[in-house]
């Protein structure tokens, strides 16, 4: 696979077909959704994309990490529901001050993600059994929370949830901020620090990567950790929009994030992809549930069937690309 | 005949022979035999049941069927059993199929769709007629599994797609489909004859154990008396010595595909049967993790080549069990999920070269 990236590279303007095909993808469907409803083009409408995506673009962010690295993380949705649940049980019943609550919670899931690294790590197994695994365990342990949502009346968080930052005539939630400042930090660590490299390096080739002398096991257990961290912090950003703790909030949100991230041009096979490629990915998803909103004929479910056929149609333009610079 | 007398289980005894110095007694072979551990696992939670339920043994024979805790649990593990079968051939291929719930999902409702039902009053007795005859509903319903298993397999041999993110595709849109179908509606069935394959008993016992049993005894056939057991081992262990070694891997790999989604299908019809109804949006929901887990907990690696189809009959055996034992201990019906996600964390673990190596380092 290496050998394949690094023909990709050399090949003029190759490396960010994808990528480059998403933006275009994206502008394409804005402009159809503008000719087709009015009031599709205005700025809340866009800035509302990020609004109601913010948790979907972070979690994004860590899955980019982990499938840059070659592995899969497929306990992000149920980590996420977690974080929820054990934000509104410290804060409604433990009564906590919300900022210990928030550190706990990103404590947590950073703690949980590691933990999930080292089991792949240390005993070499597959990332998706151990994920699944992981998914399980988050889930059962929301439900040995409290079977029914608890609701989160903290100040805060309620701030958090009505605090409507100006941006250019519209309107930004903090929670979309959060997740924009979020995103800075990814593309900082992905493309400008040791980590980063390390990751893509993993992520081409393991042994390649070990033979350098870099710490694999420390890279992967990290990648884990951090994506981790991305879940319980989306899921601050979760209890932050819908003001609640639930143990089925957010299912199949993992199948999104991996859309997001296959969408936004990252290589599933590990080693190639741009973090920024996330939101262009999250941006995409966000714009099809809007224009099926728009339409009001549509049902919900075509969003999965749409869904499903753009990550089908990316996954084919991935693998010819790799057969063509072969 | 090289098949019949190296069954696809066996070849990992030789290779686990020299690692245990000790003489081969009768006990240590039972010990090292393949189905031990899913057996001992079930045995325990069996014995758990014997102390802490009382009558959990008990049969008795009403209306001419068989009652009791143990028939309940074998009738209910039936549809995973036969997803767990199918799965199993997939997970030797180095594959695995996380499309299962949506293709149960899927043929449910085409075979409820196409069957609906009425009541009609034909000389003063209520007449259920089929909309469609029974058999065409459920050879449509199964052949709608066969397209899905077709997908899957054209996308993991054809494009060479990694087998999660292939069968990624259908799990999200495969749910979209039946609930494009059904119009986002619950369908139910009036056709009494439908029932019978989820709900009705032949010779006492139900009609659905039936056709597990003979869904297991084809495929052990086939795998056995045919060469097929032998290329799918060997597709697992290496798939290019396979391709070298003259195995047409590419067709093999479709369909093992091709029939998990046909298990998949008939574990669809039977939970539709069973409920008299379909639901796009639930059934078959986190099958495909049940069955994965079956097929783990009954030996055979997750890294494909050995494997074990009456294995992973018996770890849907054990994850029904633990979830009815769990019920009727009055233990929250959650905790399964965290049981059973420790479960499977204990076993991957206890499967690797690296706990092995721990464990025996710690003896020596």
């Amino acid at each position: 696979m290496n050998a394949v990236v690094a023909h990709a590279r050399k090949l003029s303007g190759a490396p960010s077909f994808t990528s480059l095909v998403t933006v275009v993808l994206l502008v394409a469907m804005l402009l159809v959704g503008g000719a087709l409803y009015e009031g599709f083009l205005s700025l809340q409408v866009m800035l509302n994309l990020l609004i109601d995506n913010a948790f979907l673009l972070v979690i994004a962010i860590g899955m980019g990490f982990v499938i840059l690295s070659g592995g899969i993380d497929l306990s992000v949705g149920a980590v996420l529901a977690l974080s929820t649940m054990i934000a509104a049980w410290l804060l409604q019943v433990a009564h906590w001050p919300p900022l210990a609550v928030i550190a706990t919670v990103l404590a947590l899931g950073f703690l949980f993600g590691g933990g999930m690294g080292a089991v792949i790590h240390y005993f070499r197994l597959q990332p998706f059994i151990v994920t699944l695994a992981g998914m399980f365990l988050a889930r059962g342990l929301c439900y040995l929370i409290s079977i029914e949502s608890i609701t989160i009346e903290d100040p805060l968080f309620v701030a958090m949830s009505q605090t409507q930052i100006p941006f250019f005539g519209g309107f930004l939630s903090p929670g979309a901020l959060i997740a924009l400042a979020m995103l800075a930090c990814a593309v900082w660590l992905a493309h400008y620090s040791g980590f980063g490299r390390a990751v893509y390096a993993v992520g081409g080739n393991e042994q390649s990567a070990a033979m350098m002398g870099l710490s694999v096991g420390r890279t992967k257990i990290l990648v884990y950790a951090f994506s981790g961290l991305c879940a319980s912090l989306a899921g601050l950003l979760f209890a932050f929009y819908m003001l609640s703790g639930y143990g089925l909030h957010a299912q199949g949100t993992e199948l999104d994030a991996i859309a997001a991230v296959v969408i936004g041009g990252t290589l599933l096979t590990g080693g190639y992809g741009y973090i920024l490629g996330a939101l262009s990915g999250v941006l995409v998803l966000g714009t099809i549930q809007t224009l099926i909103a728009f339409d009001g004929t549509l049902s919900s479910w075509w969003t999965k069937i749409v869904i499903g056929g753009l990550l089908f149609v990316f996954c084919v333009v991935q693998r010819v690309m790799a057969f063509k610079s072969k | 005949m090289i098949v019949k007398e190296q069954p696809p289980v066996a070849a990992a005894t030789p290779a686990a022979k020299p690692i245990a110095p000790i003489p081969a007694s009768l006990l240590s072979r039972a010990l090292a035999h393949h189905l031990f551990r899913p057996l001992a696992a079930l045995a325990a939670l069996l014995l758990i049941d014997f102390l802490l339920i009382p009558g959990f043994f008990r049969l008795e024979i009403k209306d001419g069927h068989l009652y009791g805790s143990l028939v309940d649990i074998v009738n209910r593990a039936a549809p995973l059993m036969l997803a767990a079968i199918g799965m199993t051939l997939v997970i030797a291929t180095r594959g695995i199929d996380i499309s299962v719930g949506a293709v149960v999902a899927l043929s449910g409702t085409v075979a409820s769709m196409l069957i609906g039902g009425t009541m009609v009053i034909k000389d003063g007795v209520p007449v259920y007629v089929a909309e469609t005859p029974m058999l065409l509903a459920m050879a449509a319903a199964l052949g709608a599994a066969l397209l899905c298993g077709l997908w899957n397999g054209l996308l993991v041999a054809g494009l060479g797609l990694q087998p999660i993110v292939a069968t990624l595709i259908l799990m999200v849109a495969g749910r979209g489909l039946a609930q494009l179908l059904t119009d986002g509606q619950i369908v139910t069935v009036y056709y009494q004859p439908f029932f019978f394959l989820g709900s009705g008993y032949l010779f006492g016992l139900p009609f659905a154990l039936f056709v597990v049993a003979a869904v297991f005894g084809v495929t052990a056939l086939l795998l056995r008396h045919t060469a097929l057991g032998l290329f799918i081992q060997a597709v697992g262990i290496n798939p290019v010595a396979a391709r070298l070694a003259g195995i047409r891997t590419a067709a093999l790999i479709v369909f093992v595909y091709v029939f998990a989604a046909c298990c998949a299908g008939m574990a669809g019809l039977m939970i539709s049967s069973n409920v008299k109804s379909a639901d796009a949006n639930n059934a078959g929901l986190m099958l495909e993790l049940d069955a994965i887990l079956a097929v783990t907990l009954g030996g055979t690696s997750l890294a494909g080549g050995k494997f074990s189809l009456a294995g992973s009959i018996i770890g849907a055996l054990i994850i029904q069990t633990l979830t009815y034992t769990i019920y009727s201990l009055g233990v929250p019906p959650e905790v399964n999920m965290v049981v059973k996600s420790v479960v499977v964390f204990l076993v991957c673990m206890s499967q690797s070269d690296q706990f092995k190596s721990l464990w025996k380092r710690r003896a020596a």
